[in-house]
């Protein structure tokens, strides 16, 4: 499936959100996760199927003012 | 003490942590100033985590209160799923709102400002809105539930100091009771014990520090002055007068002639 990942387009045939951020190493307690502009929570993530065309966010804390 | 939200901090210097030269000098600066809160902002990670983890573990070492924002933010609904990401991955309420309205200003966008800051009310969140010295805005932002209010003294990052003193006095006149803090434009340490010396609460500011010779030693400095200028708004500041008053009694005065 084709999925936009932080605005990129990926090929993979993760199903599911967790699975996704796996495959491409997206590891630590620091990510948050959006699903076409939803929230999804770190505990939901296994449990969030994804679908052909999905844009994903996945965004980490970075220096602010 | 200052109370934000039901927590108590002794710092009246909330740092931003953006555009320092390194990670340890962010880390010194932020130790030096005394501060108890520094925002911190949310971006997509490109190096599968390992970017934004450092930085998590910095900011964690820090011992401070994390405040978020919503930075370059432009719409409601952005600015409300960024909060929501905030939540998530900080595990805090507390959200710095910020909705830009103009792109050579930075302006915030006051009416969309209004509306998020109600949707995430609602939503349990404790809002610190980045807003203007407007009244009207500042009495919008209270009835749609925030309990702070952040006008800027500037345009973020011109370091350009207050340009409206009499909008800001104004405004401590309308919101006795509310937390005020002036957010963005602040540039000297002489800027922020103004606007301390006016009555506001606090100050958060990044690139007058971040942008320094010496970003630790200025942070002290910027500590020292919020001291000075609220002491001073404490001890009783006189209005300025037109005419000389002078100082040295006249009675008992020699004469001469």
């Amino acid at each position: 499936m084709t999925y936009i990942v932080n605005g990129e387009t990926i090929e993979s045939a993760a199903a599911t959100l967790a699975d996704l951020l796996t495959v491409l190493e997206y590891e630590g307690e620091w990510l948050a996760t959006a699903v076409n502009g939803e929230l999804v929570h770190r505990e939901d993530r296994p449990a969030c199927p994804l679908s052909d065309g999905d844009r994903i966010e996945v965004l980490s804390p970075m220096q602010g003012g | 003490m200052l109370e934000l939200y039901g927590t108590q901090v002794t710092s009246r210097l909330l740092l931003g942590t953006a555009r320092y030269p390194s990670p340890a000098t962010l880390a010194e600066a932020a130790r030096r100033s005394g501060t108890e809160i520094v925002t911190v902002s949310l971006r997509r990670e490109t190096a599968g985590g390992r970017t934004g983890g450092a930085f998590f573990e910095l900011i964690r070492d820090l011992g401070v209160r994390v405040l978020p924002n919503t930075a370059g933010c432009h719409s409601v609904s952005e600015a409300v799923l960024t909060a929501k990401m905030a939540r998530d991955l900080f595990g805090t309420n507390w959200i710095k709102l910020e909705l830009i309205g103009h792109h050579d200003t930075l302006q915030p966008d006051l009416f969309q400002l209004v509306e998020a800051a109600r949707i995430l009310s609602a939503d349990g969140f404790e809002i610190f809105p980045y807003t203007t010295d407007d009244l009207v805005a500042g009495e919008r932002l209270l009835a749609a539930g925030c309990k702070v209010l952040m006008p800027w003294c500037a345009p973020i990052g011109t370091v350009a100091g207050p340009q409206n003193v009499s909008g800001l006095r104004a405004m401590r006149a309308e919101f006795p009771d509310i937390p005020l803090i002036v957010d963005a434009g602040i540039g000297r340490p002489s800027h922020a014990a103004a606007v301390m010396e006016l009555g506001f609460d606090a100050v958060l500011l990044n690139t007058a520090v971040a942008g320094a010779g010496d970003p630790p030693t200025m942070a002290e400095a910027f500590a020292e002055a919020i001291i000075a200028g609220r002491k001073a708004h404490r001890a009783g500041l006189l209005p300025p007068r037109d005419m000389a008053v002078p100082s040295t009694p006249v009675i008992g005065k020699g004469v001469f002639a």
